[in-house]
């Protein structure tokens, strides 16, 4: 039982570690793409209807990464060649994937999904208590672990990590030691766009593996509020992630047993604890003056 | 071949005055490529989207309950964007200010009078106003993201309306319905002229909010401070203006618009509470306020624009079998078209080959 539990909360929290550990790292190089929610919702689209098509939920996996990617560079072909305000730019990218998927997906409205395979590792797997929870998961779990593994060595402890943190906090002087600010901020774009989509396409092919208008139901905005929340920092954000699986996991558990608070109620309880933690994190104005990259959301026009 | 901008030596005023229209020329062409590769003749589908409303008299007033809403939000959002607060949760104050002004209708049934609309709209206006107020609060104290705490309101609001709807508040006579009892006459928003159409009051208050909010940004110094700490927040501390006092102002000023927007939509166009009282009018003025590049006279033609793109889909719908879902993609894609077409109010664009990149540089040389 309490296993299932944590099976669970690993399963709600995976796809935003997945989308926020991305986002860490287009934030790192100072720009600031609120359309995470869009992207992920054109992830899960894509997702669903390709594994439907060709029958793999791997061919849908590898297809919601490149269209995330892709979707992502309309937000970086706005605010970083055509300089455009990034909040704003961030949002419209939402509002089109939102827009989008609905229309793309209307024909998959109510089919059944395609489940991808849970790992199983004979005798490992079957271990008491941490066998299921360490070896039977879902293929995609141990990706964002390797994920946040490989984000956190590439921005701390190498050359090319330095790098896109320095164009995060300084692009004037990054560009003036000759770096290539906005190519580097491109790429960056595009991994966050990846795993966004990556993160969408575990909605609809693990979590709920069917396709909804709107299924996101604002977990892209709950992955930025835990960039924030692990102040810039891969691991603090696997931290915050599963925090955040828990207490979505905590109230459907809560409206199962029927403790007598409306579900719509306790429906909210995620969103309400976004709103603390970002609270108890921003009122430690300190903290986050330090941690904050010093030229997010700047915009920057090359002077030749 | 590259892109490169040129910084304009100042603001280009004809492309400040162009943009929107070429934004909007754009979408029309992606749009169109749109439907072709749907499979729908371009030509018609855009005929059904922004003209066959246009014809009739009765669908002009449906115009109207359409962009009333989205006026009166995204005047209030123009407020918060020129001075540089992030207020993305307007459909959550939309949705408190349509719950707090539905108290008395619901609640108190057997109180009519003509007193009763006066008081719902300035709860709906209190309502929209307090629900803006706790981004704005948590800004203010403690320093906390707006964007992301006025977002996640919009859930919780949403969240909060269906529990009231199906709970508490659900007609005793509504066969199980998730509603709220009809409202009383005496609580509905009149026509403005009902011979010939639905349109309510609403409208006339979106007209009357645009037009004071304009009067307020060009003429007054409530007006100025609002953007010079918009565009230098140091500059606004050294005369003297208040950071704090004016996100307050801001997201009071947006919230209750929203709120009263909320409180007219209910009374004036639906009659009731339902679980979702609104197609998105809080995201959709986000694309208003922009596409009106954030003046509230422009505002009032940008609303009607998008108010035509909902009824557009919905002919569009019924005569060639398209979906409703592609009005939002194409709200979406006029968005990140007006956003495009700004940068070149502050800059040319050039492009830029490979070889006459050199010979720019050999000049410069020189």
């Amino acid at each position: 039982m309490f296993e299932d539990i944590l099976i669970t909360i690993a399963t709600a929290a995976t796809p935003l570690l997945i989308a926020s550990v991305g986002e860490v790292v287009v934030e790192r190089s100072g720009v600031l793409n609120l359309g995470v929610e869009g992207m992920m919702v054109m992830g899960a689209v894509t997702g669903f209807g390709v594994a439907l098509t060709t029958g793999s939920p791997w061919l849908g996996v590898l297809a919601a990464i490149i269209v995330g990617a892709l979707f992502s560079l309309l937000f970086g072909f706005l605010t970083l060649t055509l300089v455009t305000n990034q909040v704003a730019t961030g949002l419209a990218l939402t509002l089109l994937g939102l827009g989008l998927s609905g229309m793309l997906g209307e024909s998959f409205v109510g089919l059944p999904g395609i489940k991808m395979d849970y790992i199983h590792i004979p005798f490992l797997s079957e271990l008491p208590f941490v066998g299921k929870l360490l070896f039977g998961q879902d293929p995609l779990f141990y990706v964002s672990l390797l994920l946040t593994a490989g984000v956190a060595y590439f921005l701390f402890r190498t050359r090319a990590g330095l790098t896109l943190r320095s164009i995060g906090d300084n692009h004037t002087s990054a560009h003036a030691l000759g770096i290539k600010v906005i190519a580097i901020r491109y790429l960056a774009v595009m991994f966050g766009g990846a795993c966004a989509g990556l993160a969408g396409a575990y909605l609809s092919l693990v979590y709920t593996p069917q396709w909804i208008e709107n299924m996101t139901a604002g977990r892209g905005w709950i992955a930025l509020a835990l960039v924030v929340f692990a102040s810039w920092r891969p691991w603090r954000v696997l931290a915050g992630a599963y925090l955040f699986g828990a207490v979505s996991i905590g109230q459907l558990h809560a409206q199962a047993l029927g403790i007598g608070v409306p579900s719509q109620l306790l429906s909210s309880l995620p969103y309400l604890a976004t709103i603390v933690v970002l609270v108890l994190i921003s009122r430690n104005r300190r903290l986050t003056m330090v941690n904050t990259p010093a030229s997010l959301g700047r915009p920057f026009v090359p002077d030749r | 071949m590259r892109i490169e901008l040129v910084k304009r030596p100042e603001r280009s005023a004809l492309f400040a005055a162009l943009s929107p229209f070429i934004a909007l020329g754009l979408t029309l062409i992606a749009g169109a490529i749109m439907f072709s590769l749907l499979g729908k003749n371009p030509v018609e589908a855009l005929y059904y989207y922004f003209i066959d409303p246009l014809r009739e008299v009765w669908s002009l007033h449906e115009l109207a309950v359409k962009a009333a809403p989205l006026i009166l939000i995204a005047v209030g959002l123009s407020i918060c964007y020129l001075s540089n607060n992030w207020n993305i949760g307007a459909e959550g104050q939309f949705i408190v200010g349509a719950i707090m002004g539905s108290i008395l209708p619901v609640m108190f049934p057997d109180f009519q009078s003509w007193i009763v609309l006066p008081l719902m709209l300035l709860m709906g206006i209190a309502g929209g106003a307090l629900y803006g107020a706790i981004p704005a609060y948590l800004k203010v104290r403690f320093n906390t993201n707006e964007i992301l705490t006025s977002l996640m309101l919009v859930y919780v609001a949403q969240l909060f309306l269906d529990w009231m709807v199906r709970g508490p508040w659900r007609n005793p006579a509504g066969m199980n319905f998730p509603e709220t009892r009809t409202f009383s006459p005496s609580a509905v928003l009149p026509e403005i002229w009902s011979a010939s159409g639905r349109a309510n009051w609403g409208f006339v208050f979106a007209i009357v909010a645009a037009i004071a909010l304009w009067f307020m940004l060009s003429r007054t110094l409530k007006g100025f401070e609002v953007l010079v700490l918009g565009q230098s927040p140091r500059a606004g501390r050294f005369a003297g203006f208040s950071q704090s006092r004016m996100v307050f102002f801001a997201f009071l000023v947006s919230g209750g618009l929203a709120g009263l927007a909320g409180i007219s939509e209910v009374s004036g166009a639906i009659g009731q509470l339902r679980p979702t009282i609104s197609p998105g009018y809080g995201f959709a003025a986000i694309i208003v306020a922009f596409l009106g590049r954030l003046n509230p006279l422009g505002i009032i033609a940008a609303g009607l624009v998008l108010a035509l793109s909902y009824l557009g889909g919905e002919a569009a719908q019924i005569s060639l079998g398209v979906s409703d879902k592609v009005v939002r993609a194409f709200q979406g894609m006029l968005l990140f078209f007006v956003l495009a077409c700004d940068t070149l109010i502050l800059y040319r664009i050039r492009f830029v080959g490979a070889s006459a990149a050199k010979t720019v540089e050999a000049t410069q040389n020189v």
